[in-house]
């Protein structure tokens, strides 16, 4: 086995498209940048490009450092990089930031070119089927017509499920990690609480804050204290904080007394720090509203007809968020449609987290999963 | 002939039941295998009979070789039944020597049958004459079909091929075909003393 290490410094690039992008609300985006960054070397025919479309908070710095100095790699560098289980000596990987978001593609905190003023409540509410409408847009600008496979976890997994939906002919692997066909009424109401956290917060003015040169802090704080309890699983929380106190006795307030409570206050402060409000609320509207075989009847085997891609699918066992039964509807459909498909249920303590984790075993199935996907000419 | 062909063509050489099963199998089937290991049986009938098909599997080290080796498979538990696929959605469902550490046997019986148009199951046979005598000798059989101690075995279902006869016809499941090994040779005549694998053939009854 080769050498593993990090993929090193990289540094993030922007597209401009200028083509209007027409979106499934019947709105259109008139142009937008996306940021993305690429690790590895795209090889001589253009057939060992990886996409990895990002989860809830994610964004295009998925491998390595912009600087030595910088405390964290990118969000998935323990999956990307030299011999690593995507290995960048093997694979051409771009990493992108979605539409929408606030991390450097055209979002709510962009620049609106006709009014001078960021979009705030103007920008358009996006679909998945939209985002992968505009990655693939940034293979075509890329020069890649076919992707050796699109890769994603949680509402990532969803991209990569309608990649080999609406662009069947180019991609021949698509992984779905803990990933589901829709979210379920109990995940819709996550995410309304998390809305309305954001919305009732003083400081949203119906989503044009900007102008007041303020942000919806609380209210992002506390959507994202909501997420962090549901990543997790029940078990998880109790093996890392149990009951702790963090100065061990009962002080008969309400300050930070609990270990648990000075996680979530510390996960939250940092993300309002970092995060768009109006960003965070176009992503979950994003999720609640996939569900590819709602123009079919609800049947999901008619929806992945056009499917052509081989499949990898994973969950993990104590993610109550995005369930092993979820992704067992994915691949009974995939069955259906008598599609080429392996499905791992990875035993993890983690809950919904686990899909970011370093878990052997987890690691081993992705890394012998990828080495087997051939490709053409080498660089 | 690809790498992975030769490797499957060579590991099914030292299981003469894996050539068997396949004579009962029409090339280019769809075929599911129920605890495929490590994937050389689906591996062997894609490379000798273009099968299409999947592998289920339980075990995280079994899964990762069956996939590693190119078999499509999916991790789930048999017991839990197979609701999973749909009724007649494969040409034959296999159970290879997987039927004695089933807990619901009756259950996954009638799920092979309702999920593949016919079904093969092989089994160790209990009433084997090595493990009559054992058993006479006053201890519970080990042998190269049977190789646990009674304390960690995982054969919970152990029968003989007169018990697994009589279940065919309580539970309306038509033999097709049976075969009975000892030593990798066919065996004949009174197959129930001195046979020691049993394979059976299977569909529905009409």
């Amino acid at each position: 086995m080769s050498e593993t290490s990090s993929i090193g410094i990289v540094a993030p690039q922007i597209a401009h498209f200028t083509e209007p992008l027409p979106l499934k609300s019947g709105e259109v985006l008139p142009q937008y940048d996306l940021v993305y960054e690429t690790y590895g070397t795209l090889n001589a025919d253009k057939s060992n490009a990886v996409m990895i479309c990002h989860a809830l908070s994610g964004h295009h710095h998925v491998a390595g450092k912009y600087a030595e100095t910088d405390k964290h790699a990118g969000w998935w560098d323990n999956m990307i990089g030299p011999g690593k289980p995507l290995d960048t000596n093997r694979f051409f990987v771009i990493g992108l930031n979605n539409l929408g978001g606030c991390h450097g593609s055209t979002g709510p905190s962009s620049i609106h070119p006709e009014t001078g003023k960021p979009w705030g409540s103007a920008f358009p509410v996006l679909t998945v089927e939209d985002w992968v409408t505009s990655q693939a847009r940034l293979a075509d600008y890329l020069g890649i017509h076919q992707l050796a496979a699109i890769v994603g976890g949680s509402l990532g997994g969803m991209q990569a499920l309608q990649w080999t939906i609406s662009y069947p002919e180019r991609v021949r692997h698509a992984l779905v990690i803990a990933a589901a066909p829709n979210l379920t009424a109990q995940n819709i109401a996550f995410n309304e609480v998390a809305r309305q956290a954001i919305i009732t917060d003083p400081e949203f003015h119906g989503g044009d804050y900007y102008a007041h040169k303020v942000v919806p802090r609380r209210g992002l704080r506390i959507a994202r204290m909501l997420g962090h309890i549901t990543y997790l699983s029940d078990d998880a929380m109790g093996a890392k904080f149990g009951r702790k106190l963090r100065e061990g006795e009962i002080k008969y307030s309400f300050d930070v007394e609990f270990e648990m409570e000075s996680y979530l206050r510390y996960q939250g402060d940092k993300f309002a720090g970092e995060f768009d409000a109006n960003t965070y609320l176009r992503m979950t509207r994003a999720l609640d509203y996939f569900d590819p075989a709602l123009a079919h009847g609800g049947d999901l085997s008619r929806a992945l007809a056009p499917a052509q891609a081989d499949f990898l699918v994973v969950s993990f066992t104590s993610d109550w968020r995005f369930s092993p039964a979820r992704s067992r509807e994915i691949v009974k459909a995939l069955l259906d449609n008598e599609l080429s498909v392996s499905y791992a249920e990875v035993t993890a303590a983690h809950g919904h987290d686990a899909f970011l984790m370093q878990d052997a075993h987890y690691h081993a199935i992705l890394r012998n999963y990828l080495k087997k996907i051939k490709l053409g000419g080498q660089a | 002939m690809s790498n992975s062909s030769i490797k499957f063509v060579d590991a099914a050489k030292s299981r003469h039941d894996f050539a068997l099963i396949a004579k009962w199998i029409k090339p280019g089937a769809k075929v599911l295998d129920l605890g495929c290991g490590d994937g050389t049986l689906l591996g062997y009938l894609r490379d000798t009979l273009q099968v299409r098909g999947y592998g289920v599997e339980k075990d995280d080290a079994n899964w990762l070789a069956s996939m590693s080796n190119g078999v499509d498979v999916i991790q789930m538990d048999l017991e839990a039944g197979l609701s999973g696929f749909e009724a007649k959605s494969f040409d034959v469902v296999i159970l290879s020597q997987t039927l004695q550490a089933v807990l619901n046997t009756e259950g996954i019986v009638q799920e092979m049958l309702r999920v593949g148009h016919e079904a093969i199951v092989t089994f160790p046979n209990f009433g084997y004459w090595r493990h009559r005598f054992q058993l006479i000798a006053g201890q519970m059989p080990v042998s190269k079909n049977l190789p646990y101690q009674w304390y960690d075995t995982p054969n919970v279902h152990l029968c003989t091929i007169k018990d697994f006869d009589e279940f065919c016809i309580q539970h309306r499941i038509e033999v097709m075909e049976r075969m009975v090994l000892t030593d990798q040779q066919p065996i004949h005549m009174m197959p129930n003393l001195r046979g020691s694998l049993a394979m059976y053939h299977l569909k529905p009854a009409e």
